[in-house]
């Protein structure tokens, strides 16, 4: 009999020691994924940074060099780059990268901007010149519109070259291809026309919140916008 | 001899006889939703393949420590832990990669090829045996993923490894990127494979 209790006590670990398993099991992973966490931290930071740096360039022809302006209550203002603020929310805040050209002329503003498309969020970017009120470049940071398909907002270039100069007033329209007349109209890429017309809705929007903060901005600091 | 020949069978099997995708049908998740290029099938399976082995090595060797009533749980805590380094590697020095292949690397955790051969094979095997039989399922899970990529890329996109084969002129089979020609292409390997069995079966 007794021989037959300690049989059973070898099979059946104390609850102690099961959760000392798994409490060990579970420091460690953390140790591990601590140490790569603060190994390749740095690396992913400097990946986005650097897309974002790249895409600024793209979306603004003749950029140089750009400065990041923060949307506070009192206005757009120049972003301070000291590590203190750094260590704040970066997601909570509103972004727009002002673009100089090599004479140091501002020569446009980058703006961030998202809206829902076909499958998910798509997230862009657009080239903006407040003094001609137009677009002038467009890029798509991500999206999961359709292979083949939606995914043209990327890569189609009849698509792109809408947005090299693109009138925002009255307001963005998409209309047929081929039927482009006004420089405010954007041709739709035929079998995704849900994913063209997301795109003019972003940036019909985000045009909406940002020029007037962007016109007092430039008013406010008595800035010649280059052409 | 005969314990050359188990090791190779050990290694062998995963690539064939027991492959984890055409023989088993496990881990289909990742089958049908990144293999639409090659290069993402080659990174699925690399990616698989390191916490595979890894986890392997890890059970096999803590077998007796391990306390049988949470093993399951402490597979996948050992698991997840390496799927977690995978996501920050990637992320880290392959961007593009990781921008592409997006939620599936996470879902790594729960392919249940890799928590099977674990319950299957690394609890019970010594860490020699076990390096070996994951790096054959690894190998065939591998083969298998670029087995569907490779024509998918090559039907759906005209390229491979995204350098265009056919040029201009070639009009791309959009469907074979799309959901559904993950599940033709599959269905019609299934159907391959299935048939080589039974027809090798039918003459002895």
């Amino acid at each position: 009999m007794s021989e037959e209790n300690q049989h059973i006590e070898e099979q059946e670990p104390s609850s102690a020691k099961l959760v000392l398993a798994l409490g060990i099991a579970g420091l460690l992973s953390g140790f591990v994924l601590v140490g790569t966490f603060l190994f390749t931290n740095p690396y992913i930071k400097a990946n986005q940074q650097a897309a974002i740096e790249r895409a600024i360039l793209n979306v603004i022809p003749n950029c140089d060099s750009f400065s990041t302006l923060v949307l506070t209550k009192s206005g757009l203002e120049i972003k301070n780059t000291d590590n203190n603020e750094k260590e704040e929310a970066d997601k909570e805040e509103l972004l727009i990268y002002a673009g100089f050209n090599l004479q140091g002329g501002l020569i446009g503003f980058a703006i961030p901007g998202s809206e829902p498309g076909f499958q998910d969020v798509i997230s862009s970017i657009y080239g903006y010149n407040n003094v001609n009120k137009t677009i002038i470049g467009f890029e798509v940071l991500e999206s999961k519109e359709t292979p083949g398909l939606g995914d043209k907002i990327i890569k189609d270039q009849d698509f792109q070259v809408n947005f090299k100069s693109l009138s925002v007033e009255p307001e963005i329209i998409t209309v047929k291809k081929g039927e482009k007349e006004n420089k405010n109209e954007v041709e739709a890429i035929s079998g995704a026309t849900i994913s063209s017309k997301a795109i003019v809705r972003l940036l019909n929007k985000s045009i909406a919140l940002w020029q007037p903060a962007i016109d007092q901005y430039v008013n406010d600091n008595n800035i010649e916008v280059t052409k | 001899m005969e314990n050359v020949n188990q090791n190779a069978q050990e290694f062998f099997k995963g690539l064939w006889k027991e492959n984890p995708i055409f023989v088993s049908v496990l881990g289909m998740c990742p089958t049908l939703a990144v293999t639409n290029t090659a290069i993402n099938s080659l990174a699925m399976g690399l990616a698989t393949t390191f916490v595979l082995v890894c986890s392997s090595i890890l059970v096999s060797a803590l077998k007796s420590v391990i306390p049988k009533q949470v093993r399951i749980t402490s597979y996948i805590i050992i698991i997840a832990t390496f799927v977690t380094v995978v996501d920050f590697t990637l992320a880290a020095f392959t961007p593009d990669i990781h921008k592409e292949l997006g939620a599936f690397i996470a879902l790594i955790v729960v392919n249940c090829l890799i928590l099977g051969r674990q319950e299957a094979f690394a609890s019970k095997n010594s860490v020699g045996l076990s390096i070996l039989d994951a790096l054959g399922m690894s190998a065939g899970f591998s083969f298998a993923l670029l087995c569907i990529g490779i024509p998918r890329e090559i039907l759906g996109s005209g390229s491979l490894f995204s350098f265009s084969l056919f040029g201009d002129k070639f009009e791309p089979w959009v469907v074979m990127i799309l959901p559904p020609g993950g599940f033709f292409m599959l269905g019609f390997l299934l159907l391959i494979f299935n048939w080589y069995a039974q027809r090798r079966k039918a003459h002895g």
